[in-house]
């Protein structure tokens, strides 16, 4: 028998990402015939725990109060005491894109002599092993990997899968005591980024701002678009570098990796180290004054005009539209 | 107090993807007319480990490592350049894309070889993720291999009363860790670490500077499975993208027709969310 386990950070809850892990998780254990499990590192509150418990097999909870906010060196100890409490007998252990996730995964590879791997968009069983599909050389190709090792460590591009179905029973949740050493690094304060409205991850719609701006003020004009069909607002990597909007809103390879239903992208040229960014979003707009401009090989739809005539005039059909 | 900065030398990420080709035989991309650079999330490193030198206002040694081919000396020297006071190659052996589980113990093997001989380090700093694969695997491995604490999206060190305080991005927002000596963390870019322009002088003084030179026997690490360097992943596969959607450019004759027919488009969508 040989199961699947995805990670899930209790204070982060069911959340999309969440959502999605356990519907790539629930594929794979399907192909494999075997179990998913849900491992919960920290405290969940009992509608995450139910909202777990109806898509998996198992549930198994480290509900230690210590691990409520996060304490990177204590999430990796419960996730390799959790992998034993759920039987250890996993192809595959299975991970979110939020940045706790992401640094958990090649140390827990390493304890549990598995393998591992990053951001990966699609994943798959071949010979019992492990097929991981993600971008490489900044978004210019695509990469498939083989783990040669069990389990599998992956972090997901997780909003990029479907969520996982109901089970016609929940599983059972089965709690687990901890023991945690202190940390040898211990996270001492947060400054919770100031966030109006939802994280640019979880956003359906994103109404982002580039190079071809000239300036930080455009961004008010694109603020009066984004309010009009309630986006959030994001940027490319030049805006934000530029100092125009904050780091935060960068969209890319080295800024966040969002998967919206809609993203417009408004003068921005469409390099591929955003297009690594925003590549997953369900429909793309652009507006740009170069038709040549790669964005456009990337968007379902868009404008070649210059953002000044349209973006006004474009705000107010829309508000008229949703009238 | 010692600081290490772990360097890797890729292909210029900023390669136009016109002239980007893969190599199907390699399994990598073909270098063409491209540059070798190092990585931007390794110079970010360098120029945090700098800082960290600076703030603490004398006292800190810092120390680059690398394990690549003998081009990448040319990573090494700049950092010097950059002012890090010595560097040591590994010189590569085997596959050109070893994967993070090799790099990970060349690294730690190193690292343990120069602490043998000029004391402990401090402070481990690694790029959060390469401009080529970037599969950002590489930090987490070397932390186990060492057996030391990590912490990852670093972007600044500050030196602290016997500890270190780390300032990192993370999806919730910035924290601040305080971290005891010794640790491994992994740095991103922020618009306070992008890596200084080594000035003329420093540049000359550079090769001046100690370049040590192992090799995996060395290490004791000449094994055909570190050569291999796949023991826990390789790439199965990879190929360009087909320019795969056909783009639908607003039609009109006038301006307005074609805002009108954008915006339309926009509102279905909107509208289909609901």
């Amino acid at each position: 028998m040989a199961n699947v386990a995805v990670c899930v950070l209790g204070s982060f809850g069911y959340d999309r990402a969440a959502q999605g892990a356990m519907g790539a998780g629930r594929a794979l254990a399907d192909s494999v015939g075997g179990e998913l499990h849900a491992l919960v590192i920290g405290p969940a509150g009992d509608e995450a725990l139910a909202a777990l418990a109806a898509v998996s097999d198992r549930v198994v909870a480290g509900a230690n109060e210590e691990l409520r906010d996060v304490q990177p060196e204590q999430a990796l100890q419960a996730a390799q005491q959790l992998h034993a409490a759920g039987g250890g007998d996993y192809v595959a252990v299975l991970l979110g894109n939020d940045t706790y996730s992401q640094e958990l995964a090649p140390r827990l590879a390493h304890r549990l002599g598995g393998a591992s791997m990053a951001d990966a968009a699609a994943i798959r069983m071949d010979g019992g092993e492990l097929l991981a599909q993600r971008t490489a050389y900044g978004g210019k190709a695509i990469s498939i990997y083989r783990l040669k090792k069990q389990p599998a460590v992956v972090w997901l591009r997780a909003r990029g899968f479907e969520p996982a179905p109901e089970r016609p029973s929940p599983g059972e949740v089965t709690s687990v005591d901890l023991a945690l050493d202190p940390p040898r690094i211990r996270v001492t304060g947060r400054e919770v980024a100031e966030q109006e409205g939802v994280r640019l991850e979880d956003a359906q719609v994103i109404v982002s701002g580039g190079r071809g701006l000239g300036g930080p003020e455009p961004f008010q004009e694109l603020k009066a678009l984004a309010d009009t069909i309630g986006a959030e607002q994001g940027a490319s990597r030049a805006a934000c570098d530029a100092g125009w909007v904050p780091p935060n809103w960068q969209v890319g390879q080295t800024g966040k990796k969002v998967a919206p239903e809609l993203y417009i992208a408004i003068a921005i040229s469409g390099a591929s180290q955003h297009l690594l960014g925003m590549g997953d979003s369900k429909v793309v707009a652009a507006i740009n004054t170069d038709a040549d401009a790669p964005i456009f090989k990337h968007c379902s739809f868009g404008i070649v005009e210059d953002y000044k005539a349209v973006v006004p005039l474009l705000t107010e059909k829309l508000a008229a539209l949703s009238s | 107090m010692r600081v290490l900065v772990c360097l890797k030398q890729i292909l210029d990420p900023d390669v136009p993807a016109r002239d980007f080709q893969i190599d199907p035989a390699a399994k990598a991309a073909r270098r063409g007319g491209a540059n070798l650079v190092t990585n931007i999330f390794c110079e970010n490193a360098v120029e945090t480990a700098l800082q960290l030198r600076e703030a603490a206002g004398g006292g800190v040694k810092v120390t680059a490592l690398c394990y690549g081919e003998s081009s990448a000396e040319d990573c090494l020297r700049k950092a010097m350049a950059m002012t890090v006071d010595e560097a040591c190659l590994v010189e590569r052996d085997g596959n050109a894309n070893p994967d993070a589980a090799a790099v990970g113990r060349v690294l730690a093997a190193a690292i343990r070889q120069l602490e043998e001989d000029g004391g402990p380090f401090d402070a481990v700093l690694v790029g959060r993720e390469s401009g080529d694969w970037g599969t950002g695997q590489t930090g987490g491995m070397l932390a186990e291999e060492l057996g030391r604490p990590a912490l990852g999206f670093v972007e600044n060190l500050a030196p602290g009363n016997g500890a270190v305080t780390l300032r990192r991005q993370t999806d919730v927002g910035i924290e601040v860790a305080e971290a005891e000596p010794p640790f491994v963390v992994t740095i991103t870019n922020n618009e306070d670490n992008v890596p200084r322009i080594p000035k003329t002088r420093d540049v000359m003084m550079s090769y001046r500077k100690p370049l040590r030179k192992l090799s995996l026997a060395d290490l004791d690490l000449d094994s055909e499975e570190i050569r291999a360097g796949s023991s826990i992943f390789e790439v199965e596969e990879i190929f360009v993208p087909a320019d795969e959607v056909e783009c639908e450019l607003a039609e009109g004759d006038t301006l307005e027709d074609r805002v009108d027919r954008l915006a339309k488009r926009i509102h279905e969508v909107v509208a289909s969310i609901g």
